[in-house]
């Protein structure tokens, strides 16, 4: 039985358990990958659920669906469910799969701890998702967890916190991985400055992750003493601060926008080459343009903050230095533009994709640079315009350019090409319904609605209702985006090893779909 | 069902709006306002300047990107020029330029904000205490102290499954039951904090928001200009539990005189309570004691 099995396993010459041992007990970081990237689209279908529910209670004035408890339970899991369980571990799934190959690495460096970070998220949401049944319900202080409100979270509380924990480690085994296998695994010719811009930028993000995510599990950890173990970090009646902890969470949480967005960047710069047929411009100024980023995302941290009563000095100070951000970023979409001057393009569903990106992005960069300006904050602060703001640079943003990513590399993972027309399909409606869902509540938020309100006052109700119905159309569209997926894991036409016309980049030099196990002996990279 | 009944005719009202029919909600309501003192105006002018540059740098990037979409497709027999791969002359210059835009918008924004911080010379304080979930204003050293809830109709009205029409409410959940007074032409001190979680105290027609924290006391200043006396609405701004949408802020901003006038009424009506107050305030006291000891 047990030489059948090897003769089998022999027979495909790649050595992996069938059925479900191998995808519990695999190693290998293509398997690793569409694991993480399966988790990651059920996630945003389920985070999705919850800004379903969020915008059919907003579709008119008064309340009609749920309690505002809930309400605000909903807004929190959208976010962390978004944040931690959407977009993060699908770029975490694209660097699985695709780091390896775009440098002629046979597999990731630490195979275990690889499977090991992916389960450890797995059941972080389970613990997570699960605190919707718990008494009290689920989170409802907002993803940002600020004290002293976090506290008056019920039995989900200690859930929560040790979800973050779960997240955390996994997040940080993730980018350890990362720069190991970046760092020794290079074929050999394969410089740092000759890597894809996408490996690039994931780099640069395995960087911010181990920088930033023990901050979070410690400002998390003294909020778990606080509540239980009688400490008062955050508590002003034992001396404590509340605001300390909004300086831990951002310290955190800006690089933490960066690190969802910078992937972005790697995966549009390669697509906009690939579609130009014409090489990236400027490729080391966008080498330094995205380290430079990554360093300016842990000085900007307060910009946060503007309305909790900083010093005058560290106002200006925040001021300027989020500004400062808008220089490389700004370089970033003219050396884009520049990829495309004098190009050959033509426009396949990931091209799509990659020039909304470039477009919708650089709105939500331009409102930005408005919040940026801090006088002026303390009005758009914690309204609507902010919540268009980073929807701007988180959907049309960071999800445009995962979903640019599937188009692009889906024929070399499954082998097949999936349903052009119906993915140039699902562009438009996406794209048409984004901007329905969030280009109204830059009015809103100016108009002076604020954010996280399950209700409001009479004269936001227009706004508020085109703004549902792009949620629906949105929601209702990402169903193809499911649809054209599966249809192409379970058949299609045969994809070519090169897919697109002319790509660069070694993973197009091997087969579609990819063979479980490549570059066992290394390219040679001129 | 009644929900259902509801939602057509709420699709129903929003159908004649967009028809042009009369309608109650506003659809020109499509930026900040102006409002009505020196720093909110001066804040709009910050925002509509950094507003225009966007525009302005907008029409450029999108314009470029567009014509290269136009001008440069395969299906248009454009042929790729792969040696136009990098340019150090045109990336210092995309990289300087940004820099002269980013010091012209950051000088005015730090002339205002310079001028929002210097609270001084103020002329009255206002205490302003956040709770969950409603207000609390105290006149210091005028013995004026009052809270300031929702307004009745608003809070029947919003409660879930009510059956009644929000449109119907005159300043649906912008009301409340004891407004904050204050006198146009002159600079209020507001002193911020408060007793349980984080509140932030906005009126977008007064250009500021800031926050309320317990343990902690901000402060911000507010001057409404001398010829517009008027009532001015607002809501918490920050996240700060279950009816954190149902505490808003309203001032009414009345000319010296009546303000003088209002506060010497206030202040009488006050003393006369003064036995119940006494009272009131050993309760206030012993509430909060109790509070203290909860949150430990």
């Amino acid at each position: 039985m047990a030489q059948h099995e090897h003769a089998a396993e022999h027979a495909d010459h790649d050595g992996k358990p069938q059925g479900i041992r191998r995808w519990l007990t695999t190693t290998n970081h293509k398997d690793i990958g569409t694991m993480y990237l399966v988790f990651s689209l059920a996630m945003f279908l389920i985070g999705g659920l919850f800004a379903m529910v969020i915008r059919a209670e907003l579709f008119q004035p008064g309340l009609q669906f749920v309690d505002p408890g809930f309400f605000n339970q909903m807004t929190t899991m959208h976010a962390l469910v978004m944040v931690f369980g959407a977009v993060m571990p699908a770029t975490v799934g694209l660097a699985n799969w695709m780091i390896p190959m775009q440098i002629g690495a046979p597999d990731m460096a630490l195979p275990r701890m690889n499977l090991f970070s992916f389960w450890l998220l797995f059941f972080a949401f389970m613990l997570l998702l699960s605190t919707l049944f718990l008494p009290g319900g689920a989170p409802a202080s907002g993803w940002t967890l600020y004290p002293p409100l976090v506290l008056q979270t019920g039995d989900a509380f200690p859930v929560a916190v040790f979800a973050v924990h779960l997240m955390g480690a996994s997040s940080i085994m993730g980018s350890i991985n990362v720069i190991v296998t970046i760092m020794n695994m290079r074929a050999p010719g394969m410089s740092l400055l000759k890597m894809p811009l996408f490996s690039w930028s994931w780099l640069i993000t395995a960087y911010l992750l181990i920088g930033v995510m023990p901050v979070l599990a410690g400002g998390v950890t003294m909020l778990l003493t606080d509540h239980f173990f009688a400490t008062s970090f955050f508590n002003p009646a034992g001396g404590g601060d509340p605001v300390l902890f909004q300086h831990v969470f951002w310290f955190f949480g800006h690089p933490e926008v960066y690190i969802m967005i910078l992937p972005a960047f790697g995966i549009v710069s390669e697509i906009l080459q690939t579609f130009s047929r014409k090489p990236i411009f400027g490729y080391e100024t966008m080498v330094y343009a995205i380290a430079s980023i990554g360093f300016l995302s842990f000085i900007v941290w307060a910009h946060h903050m503007f309305t909790v009563g900083m010093p005058l000095a560290g106002q200006m100070f925040f001021t300027l230095s989020t500004m400062l951000i808008a220089i490389p970023t700004g370089v970033k979409v003219f050396n884009w533009t520049a990829t495309m001057w004098r190009g050959s393009i033509s426009f396949e569903p990931p091209m799509l994709f990659a020039i909304a990106f470039l477009f919708l992005f650089t709105i939500g960069g331009f409102s930005g640079l408005m919040l940026a300006i801090a006088p002026a904050d303390f009005q758009y602060h914690d309204t609507y315009f902010v919540v268009a703001h980073f929807h701007y640079v988180l959907v049309p943003g960071a999800v445009f350019a995962i979903m640019a990513a599937v188009y692009y590399w889906l024929p070399k993972w499954t082998g097949h090409m999936y349903d052009m027309k119906l993915a140039t399909f699902h562009f438009w409606m996406s794209t048409i319904f984004v901007n329905v869902l969030f280009f109204p509540q830059h009015f809103l938020g100016l108009a002076g609605m604020p954010r996280r309100i399950p209700d409001y006052a009479t004269q936001f109700a227009d706004w508020n209702m085109v703004s549902s119905i792009g949620a629906f159309g949105f929601g209702l569209s990402q169903l193809l985006f499911v649809y054209i997926i599966v249809k192409a894991a379970r058949g299609g036409e045969k994809a070519t090893a090169q897919v697109w016309d002319q790509p660069t980049g070694l993973e197009w030099t091997v087969p579609s779909p990819a063979p479980y196990h490549t570059f066992d002996t290394a390219p040679e990279v001129k | 069902m009644a929900n259902l009944k509801k939602m057509l005719a709420a699709s129903g009202g929003a159908i004649a709006a967009v028809a042009g029919l009369p309608a109650r909600a506003d659809w020109s309501l499509l930026n900040m306002p102006e409002g009505v003192s020196e720093l909110s105006q001066e804040i709009y002018g910050l925002h509509m300047m950094v507003l225009w540059v966007c525009v302005v740098i907008a029409v450029f990037t999108f314009g470029a990107m567009i014509y290269a979409m136009v001008k440069f497709r395969k299906s248009k027999g454009a042929v790729a020029d792969t040696s136009m791969v990098h340019s150090t002359r045109m990336e210092i210059a995309w990289t300087i330029v940004p820099v002269f835009i980013l010091i012209g918008m950051a000088i005015p924004s730090v002339e205002t904000l310079i001028k929002i911080e210097d609270t001084s010379g103020s002329e009255l304080t206002v205490k302003v205490t956040g709770y969950q979930w409603f207000w609390q204003y105290e006149y210091l050293d005028k013995g004026v102290s009052f809270y300031s809830r929702l307004a009745q109709t608003s809070n029947e009205t919003r409660q879930l499954g009510s059956g009644k029409d929000p449109n119907a409410v005159d300043n649906y959940l912008l009301d409340v039951d004891n407004p904050l007074v204050v006198p146009t032409g002159t600079k209020v001190r507001i002193l911020l904090t408060a007793n349980d979680v984080i509140h932030a105290w906005w009126v977008p027609d007064l250009g500021m928001k800031r926050d309320a924290i317990p343990g902690f006391i901000n402060e911000m200043w507010i001057s409404v200009d001398e010829d517009k006396p008027g009532t001015y609405r607002g809501q918490c701004a920050e996240l700060c539990g279950r009816d954190h949408g149902f505490m808003p802020v309203v001032v009414v901003a009345k000319p010296k005189a009546e303000f003088e006038a209002w506060l010497a009424g206030r202040q009488a009506a006050q003393q006369a309570a003064a036995g119940t107050a006494t009272t009131a305030a050993v309760d206030t006291l012993a509430g909060q004691a109790v509070t203290l000891a909860k949150a430990e």
